[in-house]
């Protein structure tokens, strides 16, 4: 039989993963992956900690040095896929040249969302914050003493803030929404949030936007002006479906896949931050753009790219962020009862409904979350176990000794 | 492979393993010298309820979800052993939002920390398993 | 309390210096002697509630702990010692009978340590165990008299139910209600593994230990707790307790606190009663009647086991035996003032009975003048310390020994002898689940075997030095006794030469 040939678009969390699961079950087939940057796999989150100066760019390597080598893979960096031709199986270069496949993974992830500001084009140093680049160009125009404005209080835009914080300069973050990290905390959990980001210097113009920019200085909606030396926006990210999309295949906001990872076209397959698929939490589709996710739907599409059977269906939104020392874990969606713990300092929120735990909010006091994460992604139903143990103290004692006896024991 | 698993009905609640791991990791000969003034921090965890009790530590699992999960790549599968870089960790906590039995927790330097197996302390049988004064904790293969 | 008439008799060591905060002392003694001092992170105890037991002890992972006598004492009085002292002490407070656990503590002689084995030397020479054949294994029973042939000259077999043993070593009874259920296990597993038997003591066998029937005695006392027709057929011998060494002439009281779940369910008495067994048994008033008691139960197993009669031995304990031997009974069991007890009254057990060694060679010879000897095997218990005892005991004639007090040794116990409080530590004299959790029969049995294991190797290092290679060889055989430092009277009553003759 001749072996296949896999052509992945696409050098991220997915792309990993579906290499090493594809060469779990393939060892001859040829791998190709096609990136538009020109690193070796690095890990996009750590940007801001290597700003910080929590880790340095060969630690920020996702796989080892070897890692293309060890898996035999062919690795074409600094090229775009232009279009696919899933008539000839084909896909074609932005330098002319052209790749065929068997299978394909379009593990193409996210773009950042540029706001049609007024007077944007002004703005000389401005940077967006999501590759190695990104932190690069910004890390260089840092000089002390600059006053540093962010657009965007959610998950980059405060990470930005906390990354950059050691570079004496000053900053500001705005928001539209009123709440920090508004995608993933409510009312109480972000006070308490944005509160411990205040202590650490970092000031907020929340539920206002930018309606004007000029090359220095912000205009907002209530007649502020915010004067700056840096800006960065960081007010969301766009899937990258074009690939897909100018050929007909599903998409909505993202790629649309079912549980194999599979896209409406035949062998081609989708993975990571450029995907939508249905979220077990909830039951609705959505991009859930998070590294654990990319993974293991990379992981997903790679099995079924090379022969295996597998199913990926559990993925929920869930996220782990620290903050100054601040730690944030929260999963699921907040809809349904609530249990609530908090002291100002710590905070605990959990959100069930029919007898399934749909969500949790978890500042400070984090330990063993992923108890919480893995009742909602298994659906656990709460009468089977100690519910009201968990809710205080997440734990094993909660489960049955049945249920102990199989994770601790080995007795199945 | 062999893996450290739990006998709940014999655990006494003694929390021997907790000390016996912490002094483990601390590399040192004497376990008075290690341990004094300290406040410990093991990778193996006992939980305890109203005359249950049994520890909890790492499962090793062949499908593992806090791995799969790292975002730096520190947490790696070698010979079946779960290990952490600690160089790499850069303590997202991203692992302990995905175990789901709670055994990672975080470490006094911000990496995290979860059990081993004694594969960078001792060799041989982990410490918690020859610390444990009734049989509790075992360190054998049991077909998974 | 206004006027604390007793201070602590021992007091808890701690070596702040390896002390590491751990706990486990606290979290592991009953009597709630530690305890941790939040405020200042430091262990600290309470020596009035030290019952001695080493639990702490023994699981300090950095030894930081001792127990050592206090040095409060009493003025020096050889005769008004602070234990007489205490004790009147007691009684005045609670007006009540003193309780002891465990074995006569006393310092009466003990015969054992004064009488010497032989070693073969150059004329009969010495035998190496790890080179010849050496025999440990003994059967207990009633040997026939005389050999019978059938019609063809062929033999018949005219051997009575016999017990066969791997060596001459057997657990004593202890009942099932004053051990655990999980030390009741460990010595269940560990006879089977070894080829010997134990004892369920008056308590009844639980039904799990149905399994390791073929290693089990089970006695019928006087208060008959859990006898039934099934008991009796699962076991390989049945015991009838007439008395108890500790406690000789008194009956036995577990009180109703005890009597829960499993324990009501095997002794077949309703939860919350008392379990009395009385001082007779109220059907036994003579030997006839023992003989109609020993009939009873070999008609109700058929005549396929061997019934063994349980004594204490007492002043006239060769003629009680004598009796026995003609009743019908196959093994005469007799326990010395030694032996050990759940809980009894103090003056009882430490001043009434005699030693068995003493009871031993009287019994043996007695038996052998009536020429009755081979009617019965002999067991012996009472304060069988080590492999030496068995032989010394061997040799004064008994078949084996029984071995009750080494057995819960080996399982952990530390003879605190605070059985009777419930709260035992080691997890063996006491119901309460979560001490008997710490006696973990997978470990406990093994220790067990290992203890018996020693046994039989020093056993046959000792007869091979004599110049003997089986128990058989060794048994009553009084010339390879010498007393040393015994009476002239002594000697006569073991039938041993004194050292030097």
């Amino acid at each position: 039989m001749n072996s296949l040939k896999y052509v992945i678009i696409g050098n991220s969390a997915a792309a990993v993963g579906a290499v090493e699961a594809i060469r779990k079950n393939d060892s001859e087939g040829r791998i190709v992956i096609i990136s538009s940057e020109t690193h070796h796999t690095y890990s996009r989150p750590l940007i801001s900690y290597l700003l910080l100066g929590k880790t340095d760019e060969n630690r920020m390597k996702y796989r080892g040095d070897s890692f293309y080598s060890d898996n035999k893979c062919e690795f074409l960096p600094g090229k775009t896929v232009q279009r696919i031709d899933p008539e000839k199986k084909q896909v074609l270069l932005d330098d002319g040249s052209c790749e065929s496949y068997d299978k394909l993974l379009i593990a193409t992830g996210s773009t950042p969302f540029i706001p049609p500001v007024k007077g944007l084009e002004k703005v000389r140093n401005k940077f967006t914050f999501t590759t190695l680049d990104d932190a690069r160009k910004l890390d260089s125009a840092l000089i002390e003493g600059s006053r540093i404005l962010i657009l965007g209080a959610g998950l980059i835009g405060l990470k930005c803030a906390e990354g950059i914080s050691k570079k004496k300069v000053s900053t500001v973050c705005v928001d539209l929404s009123h709440r920090v990290l508004s995608s993933i905390l409510d009312d109480e959990a972000s006070e308490i949030v944005k509160k411990h980001l205040e202590k650490n210097n970092i000031r907020f113009c929340l539920g206002r936007q930018v309606t004007e920019f000029s090359d220095g200085s912000a205009m907002l909606d209530d007649g502020t002006e915010i004067p700056f030396d840096v800006l960065v926006t960081a007010v969301g990210v766009r899937p990258n479906i074009s690939l897909l999309k100018d050929i007909g295949g599903k998409t909505n906001r993202g790629i649309i896949i079912d549980e194999r990872c599979r896209t409406s076209i035949p062998d081609i397959y989708a993975a990571g931050d450029c995907c939508e698929c249905r979220d077990a939490a909830s039951g609705e589709m959505k991009v859930m753009a998070l590294l654990p996710n990319a993974y293991m739907q990379g992981e997903c599409a790679g099995m079924n790219m090379s022969g295996a059977d597998c199913v990926f269906d559990k993925a929920i939104p869930m996220n782990a962020i620290g903050l100054f020392g601040k730690h944030i874990i929260t999963a699921g969606v907040y809809t349904g009862e609530v249990y609530l713990e908090t002291d100002g300092e710590n905070y605990k929120k959990l959100f069930y409904s029919n007898n399934r735990l749909n969500g949790f909010i978890l500042i400070g006091n984090i330990e063993k979350a992923g108890i919480y994460t893995s009742l909602i992604r298994e659906g656990t139903p709460l009468d089977s176990i100690d519910f009201e143990l968990i809710c205080r103290m997440p734990g094993l004692m909660a489960f049955s000794r049945e249920e102990r006896a199989r994770i601790l024991s080995g007795i199945a | 492979m062999k893996r450290v698993y739990v006998n709940e009905q014999w655990c006494l609640g003694c929390h021997l393993c907790e000390y016996y791991c912490a002094f483990a990791a601390t590399n040192e000969k004497d376990m008075a010298r290690a341990l004094k003034g300290v406040m410990i921090r093991p990778r193996i965890r006992i939980e305890e309820k109203d005359g249950i009790s049994f520890a909890v530590s790492c499962r090793h699992c062949d499908e593992p979800l806090c791995v799969k999960g790292c975002i730096t790549g520190a947490l790696t599968k070698k010979d079946g052993v779960i290990t952490i870089d600690r160089n790499k960790c850069v303590g997202c906590y991203t692992c302990i939002l995905s175990c789901p039995y709670g055994a990672i927790s975080p470490s006094e330097d911000g990496a995290v920390q979860k059990c081993e197996l004694c594969i960078k302390t001792v060799r041989g049988t982990p410490k918690c398993v020859e610390g444990c004064p009734n049989g509790a904790i075992v360190f054998e293969e049991r077909g998974e | 309390m206004p006027i604390e008439y007793i201070y602590p008799d021992y007091e808890i060591v701690r070596d702040y210096d390896r002390c590491i905060v751990c706990r486990v002392c606290e979290r592991q003694c009953a009597n709630e002697a530690h305890e941790y001092l939040s405020d200042l992170n430091k262990m600290t105890a309470d020596n009035a509630k030290c019952v001695n037991c080493h639990r702490c002890v023994s699981l300090c992972p950095t030894r930081a702990l001792k127990i050592v006598k206090s040095d409060h004492t009493f003025k020096e009085n050889a005769n008004w010692t602070g234990k007489s002292i205490k004790e009147i002490y007691k009684q005045a407070s609670t007006g009540g009978v003193l309780l002891s656990s465990m074995g006569n503590p006393e310092n009466y002689p003990i015969y054992f340590d004064r009488i010497l084995l032989n070693a073969s030397q150059v004329t009969n020479p010495s035998i190496d165990p790890l080179r010849e054949p050496m025999e440990t294994r003994v059967y207990l029973g009633a040997k026939p008299d005389r050999i019978e042939r059938d019609e063809n000259g062929k033999l018949k077999n005219n051997l009575k139910p016999h017990i066969k043993l791997s060596m001459p070593v057997m657990f004593s009874a202890m009942s099932y209600g004053s051990l655990s259920y999980n030390a009741h296990e460990s010595l269940a597993r560990a006879a089977a593994e070894l080829g010997i038997l134990y004892n369920t003591g008056e308590g009844g066998l639980h039904e799990d230990l149905y399994k390791y029937g073929g290693n089990t005695i089970v006695q019928v006392a006087s208060g008959r707790f859990g006898v039934h027709k099934k008991y009796l057929n699962s076991a390989a011998a049945i015991e009838i307790k007439m008395g108890q060494g500790a406690k000789p002439g008194i009956g036995g009281h577990l009180p109703g606190a005890k009597i829960v779940g499993d324990i009501s369910k095997t002794r077949m008495i309703p939860e919350g009663t008392d379990a009395i067994s009385p001082a007779p048994h109220h059907d036994i008033y003579s030997i006839e009647d023992l003989r109609q008691l020993v009939y009873s139960l070999k008609e109700a197993t058929a005549y396929t086991k061997p019934v063994i009669v349980k004594i204490a031995a007492v002043h006239n304990v060769a003629a009680i035996a004598s009796g026995i031997a003609r009743s019908g009974a196959d093994i005469i069991a007799i326990d010395g003032f030694r032996g050990g007890t759940g809980a009894a009254p103090t003056r009882i057990r430490d001043h009434v009975g005699i030693p068995i060694e003493l009871a031993l060679a009287s019994v043996d010879k007695r038996l052998r003048d009536e020429g009755i000897r081979n009617n019965v095997s002999l067991v012996v218990g009472g304060s069988i310390r080590s492999s030496a005892d068995v032989v010394k005991a061997v040799a004064l004639g008994a078949d084996a020994v029984y071995i009750g007090t080494a057995a819960l040794i080996a399982l952990g116990c530390h003879l605190c002898r605070s059985c009777h409080t419930g709260k035992c530590n080691w997890g063996i004299a006491t119901q309460r689940e979560d001490l008997v959790k710490r006696l973990n029969p997978n470990i406990g049995y093994k220790r067990l075997v290992n203890l018996m294991t020693a046994w039989q190797h020093e056993i046959k290092e000792m007869m091979g030095g004599m110049g003997i290679n089986s128990i058989e060889a060794l048994k009553g055989n009084r010339l390879m006794l010498r007393g040393v430092g015994l009476n002239e009277k002594e000697l006569e009553i073991l039938g041993i030469k004194h050292a030097g003759e």
